[in-house]
């Protein structure tokens, strides 16, 4: 993946996160605070907003700069979230102008690791590691049997998809969305969609 | 810019937070400054020599809580996220460089989980920069059962008690240690519960954060306009005072663990803590506080069943606070807080305030 393909990841991550800022919140008002969809775009609109001051920049210090400008604007729960994911993954590719399949991976599972430190989420918590872990596992194994990269995240992709729809029946353990005990089943985690947003996002723009 | 249509006094949603910090600074500036980028009040004369500075913050709509509590005797510094939603971290972090009086900084943080990512990424900023920093955690809500299977007990009225407790206590120069112990006390000696007749609109989503039929209540809610633990029927101001009230009072033991810093392993530790049950002969400060539709006026009658039901349990209620301080827009609504006091509480809670929305 160039560093090329990085940038349009951020911004086609910016879109989807605009055209699904009502379908976010909305998810967020069935069993949160409604303020999901909101938050995120206020963040990557932010992030793109900055993303010329970055672009010249090797892919760790663009994804710090993302790190940074997410945790300051989002606020939340996603805020540190999302920015220790960032954080983390950026320390793995440092100096970095292009990403192997390998850096790839390990840039993800970086992600992923940041996401549990800061959250303490297990699988099962209706979050978003309920999505962001079966695409970890599904692109590593993927990119381990000799598959491009494009190819591995499509298989990351589906297993998002399969997670983020997994968290429908669960309860919540985690987050605002645990107060409401046996009431929050039966609603997708709003958490686990963004991320299957951006990881959709970070397909698109290995094809393009 | 496009006028959004809201029945609200707003004019663009993205604005509403800056307007309304404008509005606060021209109409409290003998008392406090408002910073704008990023956003956090502070009081006129911080950084106090000397003193503990206390900081607190959290998702806006909650007026006066926090920034009308910034001032002598209460808070050296608020920090206002957008409604509803948590603050960031740089917003504490610039704060607690702007109010530190070389004492040290408590951080008083409610459980939400964002808050305490934000305040904890803020702390380590802080830290890092030679401040010493404690952040303890506001956890009362009753209605949250376990901590096992959710985020905790979330953190509303005692809230607002502790503000003005711990400000007292700093104000008489408790060091950080101290005033960390008296913190941790207050929280776990007061409980609360909260019920909403209505749900709440957020300027940015324009519409209701839940549905609520014209002859149901919701019982068991938060400050954010989420829904509760559970939905009844209406029922007279006497049962639900007296199903909210006994829910404080025979709340059993509770116990959790909370992150906090060790000073003396340099790192986050995780610290159990466990509020014990109320008991007969107790005396209590008895918060009742509305979610901001409710008038004044209902508050008095809950104040009236409360204190019966208090009485008849051998509760004796000594102090009282009334009125909207810790709200959820326009919901309506009430809590009820009852604090356990003792000697050492009382004297902070009768201490001088000066504060927008507290004075004594």
């Amino acid at each position: 993946m160039k560093k090329t393909q990085v940038l349009d990841w951020l911004y086609r991550t910016a879109a989807f996160m605009e055209e699904n800022k009502t379908y976010l919140t909305k998810l967020d008002t069935a069993i949160g605070d409604a303020d999901h969809g909101n938050n995120m775009h206020r963040g990557f609109s932010n992030v793109i907003e900055q993303l010329p001051k970055y672009e010249e920049k090797d892919i760790g210090s663009i994804c710090k700069a993302v790190a940074m400008v997410l945790i300051s604007k989002v606020g939340g729960a996603s805020g540190p979230l999302y920015g220790t994911m960032f954080m983390q993954a950026a320390n793995t590719v440092n100096g970095k102008e292009e990403l192997s399949g390998d850096d790839l991976k390990k840039f993800l599972k970086a992600g992923l690791e940041g996401i549990i430190m800061r959250g303490k989420a297990s699988v099962g918590d209706k979050t978003m590691v309920d999505a962001y872990t079966p695409a970890l596992a599904a692109f590593s194994d993927s990119i381990e049997n000799g598959d491009d990269i494009s190819s591995a995240l499509d298989k990351a992709v589906a297993a998002s998809e399969e997670g983020m729809k997994s968290t429908i029946p669960l309860i919540a353990k985690k987050g605002r969305a645990s107060y409401l005990g046996e009431r929050s089943k039966d609603h997708q985690d709003p958490g686990a969609t963004s991320l299957t947003l951006m990881l959709t996002a970070m397909r698109d723009a290995s094809k393009a | 810019m496009e006028r959004i249509i809201m029945k609200k006094l707003i004019n663009h949603p993205d604005n509403v937070l800056k307007e309304q910090l404008q509005g606060m600074q021209l109409a409290h500036a003998d008392l406090i400054n408002v910073h704008f980028d990023p956003y956090y009040i502070t009081r006129k004369d911080a950084p106090v020599k000397g003193k503990v500075a206390l900081i607190s913050g959290g998702g806006s709509g909650h007026e006066p809580m926090h920034g009308g509590f910034v001032g002598k005797g209460m808070l050296d510094a608020a920090c206002p996220g957008e409604i509803f939603t948590s603050p960031t971290p740089d917003q504490m972090y610039e704060a607690a460089k702007a109010v530190d009086g070389g004492a040290g900084v408590l951080n008083i943080v409610k459980n939400y989980t964002g808050d305490v990512m934000n305040f904890e990424m803020a702390a380590d900023l802080a830290r890092a920069d030679g401040i010493k920093v404690q952040n303890i955690i506001i956890d009362d809500d009753v209605a949250v059962k376990d901590s096992l299977y959710t985020a905790g007990r979330r953190g509303v009225g005692t809230t607002v008690l502790v503000e003005k407790i711990c400000g007292g206590a700093a104000e008489a120069g408790y060091d950080l240690e101290k005033l960390s112990a008296l913190c941790r006390k207050v929280n776990q000696y007061g409980r609360s519960m909260g019920m909403a007749l209505t749900s709440c609109i957020t300027p940015a989503n324009g519409s209701p954060s839940f549905e609520i039929g014209d002859d149901e209540m919701e019982i068991g809610i938060g400050i954010h306009g989420e829904p509760g633990i559970k939905r009844e029927k209406m029922k007279s101001l006497d049962e639900i005072t007296e199903e909210m009230t006994m829910g404080i009072i025979e709340d059993p033991a509770y116990t959790r663990k909370h992150k906090e810093w060790s000073f003396e392993k340099d790192e986050w530790i995780e610290v159990e803590q466990t509020d014990e049950p109320f008991q007969k002969g107790d005396s209590v400060i008895a918060f009742v506080n509305s979610m901001g539709g409710t008038p004044v006026s209902e508050l008095y009658g809950v104040y009236n069943k409360m204190n019966e039901v208090c009485e008849k349990n051998g509760i004796k209620v000594v102090r009282n606070l009334i009125g909207p301080y810790i709200t959820s827009l326009e919901m309506q609504g009430c809590s009820i807080t009852l604090l356990k006091v003792d000697d050492e509480i009382l004297k902070f809670w009768d201490a001088p305030a000066l504060t927008p929305a507290f004075r004594r």
